[in-house]
């Protein structure tokens, strides 16, 4: 599956994965370089960076002006030109700022010039809720960019595969959107040393099954997989698929997996409502799949609120593991 | 800046002659009267063409504000780096576009710049370091900075300019863009094209001073106004910008006050000024006119010499756009052609 062959491993967070990874590019390509917010001394909001500033110096680790669409601009014509940047939002919310950047010029730039460019520009989206930062500090709008032609939106959800989707979006020719859910990046996992890559657009089948094909991406990929542990104490045996990337989507694997156990469930944090899960299902109402469903699809994403403060209100506002397990288990026993 | 042109001074005296007859050869300055006819006699095809139904969409027309465009772009190489705007068409050319390719862009041919994908609003001849045309206002902005910042980078030595309108300067791009160029020090020269009216606001009425140059002391960097349409001007306050960020010095704020004949696009209705207003600018102050009168007088070229040059222009452009009318147009099937890099 990945692109080299891989070494000894060792137990690295997602968030070590993610600054072994900008390392390694740095100190294999002098034109990779890191922009954004208090990455440097202060090692990022969320210490991803931490003391890389000591080891490649403040021109390749760059702490930017408060200014998200200047500094994804400055990203994207650097890109153009001949570098290799990572640009790091301080939290995926603020992206909002620079949409017109990332929308309108990273994306579109190749096209409008007719190929004349490429736009190798890596930016990164700390998302996601859990850290009671409330409203404005917990979104999950990956699907937001992922309805745009032109970029390329990935979320992987291990440290393994940070690290390798990462290394493989520094080589992209085109612009790499990393959404990165905040409660990852203290998970821990087995990362090998050196250099690999995984593959932008492939989703990866985390536990094979014969009941119902979880599609989940991100953090609840995880949730997904503790509760398919407990149906399957139930005698309900469940395929959780990691879509690890929007876009491209890897449809086949969803297919193929739908023809098998003839029910889908769709779990993501950003809002149910547009999201990624509304894609998914109608890319299998229009496939062959569609014929081997034995019950309706079922989509489990984010309230239709915006994220709340209170502990409980915040929890109740994304799918969790005993709403996975309820949900699954009245999909697959028809008490729906 | 005041490097007025001394119309008293004689042929012989070349210190005291405006900054371009002391820094470029002859042959130069007769090439720079050609690429202000040239963007003309093109924005006049284009336009004719767009009456016809030749060209569909819609298009910006810079008719009268040529010697920015070219006064900026004199002393550049290929090397050096421009970003546009949607009133782009000069600054492809005055950086050294071929015509034809670009009127088969605006053709939506193959054998146009963008392949037929951009069209007049994102033309780009990347190749004579054109980034390209911008449909966003500003957007073209912080992208020249980080342009800009690939040069300090790769110490390449050249220099970006970032075209942008008088409407830009109020968009949040203009402040975050000019803050990073100056806290870094990079070799960019933002070079406003004041024509007095973003679509049918006036400057006066969307901005709070009344020079776009003033903004430059809230970056510490050196703001100038020039009259935008006298080359000289253009290209000495150009000069100096450039000098500066090829030291290391950091960023320059221009600001070429001029004025654009036609309307906004083609849906301006030309409600928000005067017929005097503009006839004032055509009979009174017109780039060309003014350039032309000015090399015949520092005796770089006569009657015949303008004639020719004209000449050869109007055949360009008749050659230009029949190529683009010849060329053939993209196939439905390459649609997601250029959506991302193909990959051996």
């Amino acid at each position: 599956m990945d692109a080299q062959v891989e070494t000894a491993t060792r137990e690295l967070s997602y968030a070590q994965a993610i600054q072994e990874a900008m390392a390694i590019a740095m100190e294999r390509d002098e034109r990779v370089f890191l922009m954004g917010e208090d990455i440097g001394v202060y090692g990022g909001a969320f210490q991803v960076t931490g003391d890389l500033v000591e080891r490649f110096g403040p021109e390749r680790v760059m702490d930017t002006p408060i200014s998200e669409l200047g500094g994804a601009g400055v990203a994207v014509g650097a890109a153009v030109t001949g570098m290799r940047p990572i640009f790091e939002f301080q939290f995926s919310d603020f992206a909002t700022l620079a949409m017109e950047q990332i929308v309108n010029q990273a994306a579109k730039m190749r096209y409008m010039l007719g190929g004349a460019v490429s736009v190798p520009v890596v930016m990164r989206f700390p998302a996601g809720s859990g850290t009671g930062a409330a409203a404005q500090h917990s979104q999950s709008l990956e699907a937001w960019l992922g309805h745009v032609p032109g970029l390329k939106v990935i979320q992987p959800s291990t440290p393994h595969d940070v690290k390798g989707m990462l290394l493989a979006a520094i080589e992209d020719p085109d612009p790499v959107m990393i959404y990165e859910h905040k409660l990852l990046y203290k998970m821990k996992g087995e990362v090998p040393e050196g250099y690999y890559t995984v593959p932008i657009g492939k989703a990866a089948v985390r536990r094979e099954g014969a009941d119902l094909t979880i599609v989940a991406t991100s953090i609840m990929v995880h949730k997904s997989l503790d509760a398919a542990k407990q149906l399957a104490e139930e005698g309900i045996d469940v395929e959780v698929i990691d879509l690890r990337s929007i876009r491209p989507m890897d449809r086949q694997t969803i297919i193929d997996s739908v023809c098998k156990t003839s029910r889908l469930m769709c779990v993501y944090e950003g809002v149910k409502t547009l999201g990624v899960g509304a894609e998914i299902s109608a890319m299998i109402a229009e496939s062959e799949a569609f014929d081997y469903l034995d019950a309706p699809v079922v989509r489990l994403g984010g309230a239709e609120t915006p994220i709340p403060y209170n502990p409980e209100l915040e929890k109740a506002t994304v799918p969790q593991v005993d709403g996975i397990v309820k949900a699954a288990r009245d999909l697959v026993t028809g008490a729906r | 800046m005041s490097a007025t042109a001394k119309k008293s001074a004689s042929k012989t005296d070349g210190a005291n002659q405006p900054f371009i007859y002391r820094q470029f050869d002859q042959e130069k300055l007769r090439d720079a009267l050609r690429k202000m006819y040239l963007i003309r006699q093109f924005e006049e095809g284009a336009e004719e063409s767009y009456m016809r139904g030749l060209i569909h969409g819609t298009m910006h027309l810079s008719i009268g504000q040529e010697a920015s465009a070219v006064g900026i772009c004199l002393g550049l190489s290929d090397e050096d780096q421009i970003t546009s705007t949607h009133r782009g068409h000069g600054h492809c050319i005055a950086k050294g576009a071929d015509v034809s390719r670009m009127f088969a862009e605006f053709f939506g041919k193959t054998t146009g710049y963008c392949r037929g994908r951009g069209g007049s609003m994102h033309i780009a001849d990347v190749s004579t370091g054109n980034l390209g045309a911008n449909g966003i206002v500003g957007g073209g902005l912080p992208i020249a900075v980080g342009a800009a910042l690939t040069a300090k980078k790769m110490k390449t030595g050249n220099v970006v300019v970032c075209f942008f309108g008088d409407g830009a300067n109020n968009e949040g791009a203009f402040h975050e863009a000019l803050n990073m160029a100056a806290i870094w020090k990079l070799p960019v020269v933002f070079v406003c094209e004041n024509n007095g009216y973003g679509m049918s606001t006036s400057v006066a009425r969307a901005t709070a001073v009344p020079n776009i140059a003033d903004r430059a002391a809230a970056y510490a960097m050196p703001g100038v106004i020039v009259n935008g349409n006298v080359v000289s001007d253009v290209a000495e306050a150009m000069h100096e910008a450039t000098e500066r960020a090829r030291n290391g010095e950091g960023p320059t704020l221009i600001e070429c006050k001029t004025y654009r004949y036609r309307g906004h696009s083609k849906s301006d209705r030309n409600r928000y000024r005067t017929k005097e207003e503009i006839e004032e600018w055509m009979t009174e102050r017109d780039p060309i006119e003014a350039f032309e009168a000015e090399l015949v007088e520092f005796g770089v070229i006569d009657a015949a010499g303008i004639e020719a040059i004209r000449e050869g222009v109007r055949k360009e452009i008749e050659a230009g756009i029949e190529f683009a009318k010849e060329s053939p147009m993209p196939e439905v099937a390459n649609l997601e052609k250029y959506v991302y890099t193909e990959q051996a």
